[in-house]
């Protein structure tokens, strides 16, 4: 037998000294002793010198988690570390397999050690000391030995702050610039209450819920060996007998009636809730009615209702199909990856933006989540027809000598008929009422066309309508 | 009316804040008072420094501004027409009681919401004048929340992005036309368009060019839905929420079981809170942000979860013919998708099988819950055999009711 002793009871480095000799002279796991000498003076002292011929290296991944496991209460542990150690000799990628029933275990320590370091973190409370400086003390008992562990923590948190934390296995100090370790304390060195523990216990009993009782739920995440060290704790078992009652009294009380002024507003909201059909008889209010339009189901899942927007009685109107994810967080329309195609290609035709009017066949925003995104779907016939009253409006309204169609969805709402792009682009063609009408491409279809040769000629062509539309509208000469 | 001391004020403004169940502190960005004058530090996960007996987490002091409000929402304890004690805190309140707070080490930070009073205006730039004071008066570098007044201005709105780690605005019921006729003040509109405002503020602040001159801002918004409240089915939640994860980005969508509040309305419910089904509707909306799971693939619109079972489970049971599942082959998609494997555990198997082949008992050491995936897996030395059939199997996978209390 063997009995290694070391400096104290998280000597992380102790052990690994001697767990490298040890292994390098080959004496397994069985036939070793690990024990601790709180009052050591020197270094763990190892029989023999070690033979410094055989070096091995482990993965870090064992070594982090050795330096966590040392810190577990445990008195298995050192053994465990070493039996491990041992091991990754002939497996070497036994750290890897979280199925092993001694990593598995050397893993549990490694997270009950990471848990009390979270809840020390968590349930340490400070106490004022000092009022000039402000100095702060807490007396806090934690799970396993993580004092030091935990401390940085706080001296990220308050380093403006002079602070003390006292516990049975080693104090830290901090005086605003290093942390100071020092042995273990007395409970009765625990400084004494502080007069904030009153709100705090205040603020405790008044944020549960009583119809919400879980005991079972709190226990798990607030052990009880934590409570003493808690100020707010010694309210839980009072508020855990009444919850019931008091969780009874909210449910069988008779509930108020509504007010008179209640009833009135749920009247103005049915009467302003939803569009009340007549036709409108200005830009503004279009934009305001396509907010509550019920028309068809598209307004649902959308943010709000886009409108057009341009010049009031621009010669030229353009229809695009409709908003995108970010003309529907916006509110605008032709703002988005889209709307820049559309701008660069309006200025090469030397079409003044400013002078035209800009608006969708659909008001709203069709699409299907998909995790964090939203794929473009497009409206169907229906959802066309039934928004092409607020198109008309507009049309009605601006008044443009000439219309543009990007897209076939537009190209169908403005000639009210399928117009394929393809066989019906580059030419004026007629309206039912004086106007003109071209149509082209969507801007987001060049944007989707994957050979960069076919991009290209699309939006030559692209331009080439912009700048037919321009001329008849003579906005260009 | 009588001045209340600070601590009946407190417990006024916590006591009506306690509904609000959005108030996690993660995700913030990092930081720590190293180098600066307060105290405070965020390091990504959150801290729940205490757990109510109601077994949740305590990390945020939430607190209302004041529980005075102009508007009549029938779900909530400071409507107007509630017989409720109201207060009113000064900012300076507010701002010593977090840091007081704060030091004692109690806290995360901040979590604030209000009532309306006068209009959405004058309330938000109370609450932001809050953590501006917090912000560059006390260097405080802890964590806030802010509650968004859906109708206060976009440069309000913006100005408290400046200063909180995330703003919120609860959207609390799932249906608009409830909303309608439980809130009759609120607009939908205004919320959807104040949270379109937000993800763009938030979208430009996070784009890698502007980042090194960017002064720190919100990084997520996030929305509460009530549940219980109004008619809405399980699957109208859920797809109200796929909906609000995708076009706001929302970093969480959070549930909150109807709770009976003292002074209620008539207009509502009184009975105890649905936490199961609040329960249930977590766990499914895991299932779609971390699983892989579409809303309809959970539950369809109109239909309501199974109490029961989880839904993963539901799920299974319904898709007799995708298993068994060999978790010594399958992919991590398909593992994903087995009852009793949690994400991590089907990372470890995933690791853990290129060394050894794995049995049910490695399977129980890899962290995943056997007695749930037993019948749905093939393992080393292990089929599931012919007691798999789908009611008998069922019966064998309801939980206990533990968390139907009372
Ligand atoms: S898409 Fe058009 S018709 Fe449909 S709801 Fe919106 S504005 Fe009304
Ligand atoms: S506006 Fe907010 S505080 Fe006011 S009644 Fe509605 S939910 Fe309650």
């Amino acid at each position: 037998m063997r009995v290694v002793r070391l400096s104290s009871e998280i000597d992380f480095d102790g052990w690994r000294r001697a767990a490298r000799d040890l292994r390098a002279e080959g004496v397994s796991p069985e036939t070793v002793i690990w024990t601790v000498e709180r009052d050591l003076f020197e270094a763990a002292p190892i029989e023999k010198p070690a033979p410094a011929a055989r070096a091995f290296t482990v993965p870090p991944a064992f070594v982090e988690l050795a330096r966590s496991v040392v810190l577990h209460r445990s008195s298995e542990r050192l053994s465990l570390l070493y039996r491990l150690l041992w091991r990754l000799e002939r497996e070497p990628r036994l750290i890897d397999n979280p199925a092993d029933p001694d990593v598995a275990k050397a893993r549990d320590m490694a997270k009950a050690v990471g848990r009390a370091i979270h809840k020390m973190h968590a349930f340490v409370r400070f106490r004022l000391v000092e009022t000039d400086p402000e100095t702060y003390a807490a007396w806090f008992e934690p799970a396993h030995r993580v004092t030091e562990a935990a401390a940085p923590f706080f001296a990220r948190r308050f380093t403006n702050m002079t602070w003390t934390i006292l516990t049975p296995d080693a104090c830290v100090a901090w005086d605003g610039a290093s942390l100071k370790v020092s042995d273990g304390a007395d409970p009765a060195e625990a400084p004494s209450e502080d007069a904030q523990e009153e709100l705090w216990r205040t603020y405790y009993a008044s944020i549960f819920n009583p119809a919400r009782l879980n005991e079972r739920m709190m226990r798990q995440e607030m052990p009880k060996r934590y409570w003493r060290n808690l100020p707010e704790a010694r309210l839980i078992p009072q508020l855990i007998e009444t919850a019931q009652e008091r969780a009874a009294a909210m449910v069988a009380a008779s509930p108020s009636p509504a007010p008179d002024r209640v009833l009135k507003a749920a009247l103005r909201q049915a009467r302003d809730g939803s569009y009340n059909g007549d036709v409108p008889t200005s830009l503004d209010e279009v934009a305001a009615a396509v907010q509550v339009c019920r028309r068809c189901d598209l307004w649902r899942d959308a943010t709000q209702g886009v409108a057009g927007e341009g010049a009031a009685h621009a010669p030229l109107m353009f229809v695009g199909e409709q908003p995108g994810d970010q003309e529907d967080l916006a509110g605008r329309p032709f703002v988005g990856p889209a709307g820049q195609v559309f701008n660069q290609a309006l200025e090469e035709a030397g079409v003044p933006r400013d002078r035209t009017f800009i608006t969708n066949a659909v008001k709203h925003f069709k699409h299907e989540p998909r995790g964090k995104r939203r794929i473009h779907k497009t409206p169907d016939r229906g959802e066309v027809q039934a928004c092409r009253w607020w198109l008309d409006a507009e049309r009605r309204l601006v008044r443009p000598r000439v219309i543009v169609a990007l897209g076939a969805t537009a190209a169908h709402a403005v000639m009210g008929k399928a117009t394929p792009i393809a066989a019906n682009r580059g030419r004026p063609l007629q309206l039912p009422d004086q106007g003109q009408a071209v149509v082209t491409y969507h801007p987001s279809f060049l944007l989707r066309l994957p050979d960069a040769d076919a991009r290209e000629r699309a939006r030559a062509e692209f331009v080439e309508d912009l700048r037919l539309a321009g001329e008849l509208a003579r906005l260009i000469d | 009316m009588a001045v209340l001391d600070i601590r009946r004020k407190l417990a006024i403004l916590a006591d009506a804040a306690k509904y609000d169940a959005s108030c996690a502190s993660s995700g913030g960005e990092k930081r720590d008072s190293v180098g600066g004058k307060g105290v405070g530090s965020t390091e990504g996960m959150g801290i729940c420094h205490a757990y109510a007996p109601d077994g949740r987490c305590i990390s945020l002091l939430k607190i209302l501004l004041t529980n005075f409000c102009i508007y009549d929402c029938a779900y909530c304890i400071n409507r107007v027409s509630s017989n409720t004690l109201r207060a009113r805190f000064s900012v300076k309140e507010v701002v010593d009681l977090t840091l007081n707070f704060y030091k004692r080490n109690y806290i995360e930070g901040l979590f604030l919401s209000s009532g309306v009073i006068r209009n959405g205006d004058y309330t938000m730039e109370e609450m932001v004048r809050i953590a501006k004071s917090l912000r560059l008066e006390h260097d405080f570098r802890g964590y806030i929340h802010l509650k968004l007044i859906p109708e206060a201005s976009p440069e309000l709105a913006a100005e408290a992005g400046l200063y909180a780690d995330r703003v919120s605005i609860n959207i609390e019921l799932p249906r608009d036309d409830s909303l309608k006729s439980l809130a009759p003040e609120k607009d939908v509109g205004d919320i959807k368009r104040a949270m379109g405002r937000m993800r763009l503020a938030i979208d430009e602040r996070a784009e890698p060019a502007r980042k090194a001159a960017r002064k720190t801002f919100a990084r997520s918004q996030s929305t509460q839905l009530i549940v219980g409240a109004d008619a809405a089915k399980d699957g109208d939640i859920l797809a109200r929420s796929a909906s609000l994860y995708g076009a706001y980005r929302l970093s969480r969508v959070y549930y909150s079981a109807f709770s009976p509040i003292p002074d209620a309305s008539h207009r509502l419910p009184s009975a105890r809170p649905p936490l199961l089904r609040e329960h249930r509707l977590y766990q499914a909306d895991w299932l779609m942000r971390f699983y892989g799971f579409a809303q309809p693939e959970i539950i369809g619109e109109g239909e309501d979860l199974d109490l029961s079972v989880d839904p993963k489970t539901a799920w299974a049971l319904r898709h007799r013919d995708r298993f068994p599942v060999d978790i010594n082959l399958a992919d991590r998609e398909t593992l994903l998708r087995v009852p009793g494997l949690g994400a991590k555990a089907v990372d470890r198997i995933l690791l853990a099988r290129r060394q050894a082949r794995l049995t049910i008992d490695d399977l129980r050491r890899v962290g995943a819950v056997v007695k749930r995936a037993r019948a749905f897996v093939v393992a080393e030395g292990w089929t599931p055999g012919m007691a798999t059939d789908g009611e008998h199997l069922k019966a064998r996978l309801v939980e206990p009711a533990q968390l139907s209390l009372f």
